[in-house]
């Protein structure tokens, strides 16, 4: 579980999160839902602590993170998994070099047990054939899955991902959100999910924060989206035709 | 961001590339790496140049000894002087702070904007000293080896075009390269190379790492550490020479 509380960050004069509260379970996808410049990869970033947040607090398990010292964060650090929006691979190591990366900077493990990892996780996306290629040479939804299999190959507690569908096509997104969830539950893990796709939000919305212009301004699951009353939240999920249209018939 | 603040940035950036590497395996495997791509990468540049470089000094000097009152073994004399004072630790280092330092900043710049970094540092791994100390020890360490490449084929070419061009003999050129040695000129270029060693990668290493932005910043930083490196470059040139050799 991570757990926010009264979270606010500002760069400069610009107040981009504010008093942001909410608590995220464990074995759910938590998605953070809200439009582009909403501040939603600013959040995602002072959970883990890419930015430090001005004040707040952000518990990890009761663990404060927000008032551990450096050592301390970077324990920490090895039981997150991060996705990031562009997949962030390490150019200069082929796929199977990347998820041997985490291993081989943290773990114990013997070469055969590492081997054995790397082909574990790499199965587990689904993308073994591809374990000598380089990450130039991979479409953008394989990439997508090699950055899965990294986040996981430490077998996190808590893994998150920044938009981890946006620029996939509507098969290949549903596919990477349905692996995502898969995995959150096999392993129990703590998963948090920066979308703006109204698709993903239907398919595994467990429980949705949606923030506007840097305040929360709803809370919930997908089942209760479609009978919101927030203003906000309803542009938000109608801005499509085909959202609009389904709304018609409900 | 002023002067200033850019020099206070480079030196806590500088205490963070030196801390104490994660694994010293995965350290030394990073050493070797960069041996290969700072180093053993430019072999091809530094003796084309160097051969380049003392074909000229020779010729230029021959044709400059007019008085018949000199001798000829000047021309070898010179060529030597001038490749292992001057020329194969500077210009070589000037050299090299272009290739090496605009391949260094686009390399840690591009990293910077993909959020690559961003990624071992959620990990866990201090990104600064991961990426930029195996660097700064490989050339350290191999630059001096491009030093010794770059006098001895500057000679061979100086040696080549007298021949050639059949400005002196051979034995006289040969003789000029062995006459008067003072091997203290070695070791005050020796360790110019290992200062601006330590210069070409730290200081596009420094640029690259605080990329913000995309591409287009990348390219910036990058054509930014090329010319600062040179700059700084030159200026400890005239700082050495000037503490070592009075
Ligand atoms: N490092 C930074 N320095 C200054 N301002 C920033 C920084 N990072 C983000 N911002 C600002 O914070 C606001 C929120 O940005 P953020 O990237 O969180 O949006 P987002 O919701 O993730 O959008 P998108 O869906 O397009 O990814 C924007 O106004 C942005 O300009
Ligand atoms: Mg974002």
């Amino acid at each position: 579980m991570i757990e926010l509380k009264n979270i606010n960050k500002s760069f400069g004069e610009l107040d981009v999160l504010n008093d942001i509260s909410i608590q995220f379970e464990a074995g759910k996808t938590n998605l953070i839902i809200g439009q582009s410049g909403s501040g939603k990869t600013v959040l995602l970033k002072s959970i883990i602590g890419l930015h430090e947040v001005d004040n707040g607090h952000i518990y990890y398990d009761d663990r404060d993170f927000t008032r551990m010292n450096f050592s301390e964060k970077k324990l920490i650090r090895k039981e997150m998994g991060m996705v990031f929006q562009g997949g962030a691979l390490f150019d200069s190591l082929s796929v199977e070099e990347n998820v041997r990366f985490p291993l081989d900077m943290f773990s114990e493990m013997s070469e055969d047990e590492k081997r054995e990892r790397v082909l574990f996780c790499l199965d587990r996306v689904d993308i073994k054939k591809a374990h000598k290629l380089f990450p130039a040479e991979i479409s953008g939804g394989m990439q997508k899955r090699v950055a899965i299999a990294r986040a996981i190959a430490l077998n996190p507690s808590y893994l998150f991902c920044d938009e981890p569908n946006s620029g996939l096509d509507p098969v290949t997104a549903i596919v990477i959100d349905k692996l995502i969830q898969e995995i959150t539950k096999e392993y129990n893990m703590t998963t948090i999910i920066n979308t703006h796709d109204m698709n993903s939000v239907m398919e595994i919305g467990e429980k949705i924060l949606f923030i506007n212009k840097g305040l929360k301004a709803w809370e919930g699951t997908s089942d209760m989206i479609f009978d919101t009353e927030n203003k906000a939240l309803n542009n938000f999920v109608f801005a499509s035709n085909l959202f609009k249209k389904i709304k018609k018939e409900i | 961001m002023s002067f200033i603040e850019n020099i206070g940035r480079y030196i806590l950036f500088l205490n963070r590339v030196f801390s104490k590497p994660e694994r010293g395996k995965v350290f030394f495997a990073q050493i070797i790496k960069e041996i290969y791509k700072l180093g053993v990468n430019s072999v091809g540049i530094v003796v084309i140049i160097s051969v380049f470089m003392g074909a000229v000094i020779s010729l230029q000097t021959a044709y400059n000894l007019v008085n018949p009152l000199l001798p000829d073994y000047l021309v070898g004399y010179t060529t030597r002087e001038s490749m292992i004072l001057e020329f194969s630790s500077t210009i070589v280092g000037l050299i090299l702070a272009g290739k090496v330092g605009s391949n260094i900043a686009s390399e840690i710049g591009s990293m910077r904007v993909t959020e690559q970094i961003d990624a071992l540092e959620i990990m866990g791994v201090n990104s600064a000293s991961y990426l930029i100390f195996p660097k700064i020890i490989a050339a350290v360490f191999i630059n001096p080896f491009l030093y010794v490449l770059s006098v001895f084929v500057g000679i061979m070419g100086g040696l080549l075009a007298s021949y050639m061009a059949d400005t002196v003999s051979i034995t006289d050129f040969l003789y000029g390269v062995q006459f008067g040695l003072i091997p203290y000129y070695i070791t005050y270029s020796l360790i110019k190379t290992l200062v601006f060693a330590f210069i070409i990668t730290s200081v596009p290493s420094y640029y690259g790492y605080f990329v913000s932005g995309g591409a287009l910043e990348v390219g910036k930083a990058s054509t930014k550490a090329v010319v600062n490196s040179s700059i700084l470059i030159l200026l400890a040139n005239l700082i050495l020479t000037q503490i070592l050799l009075k």
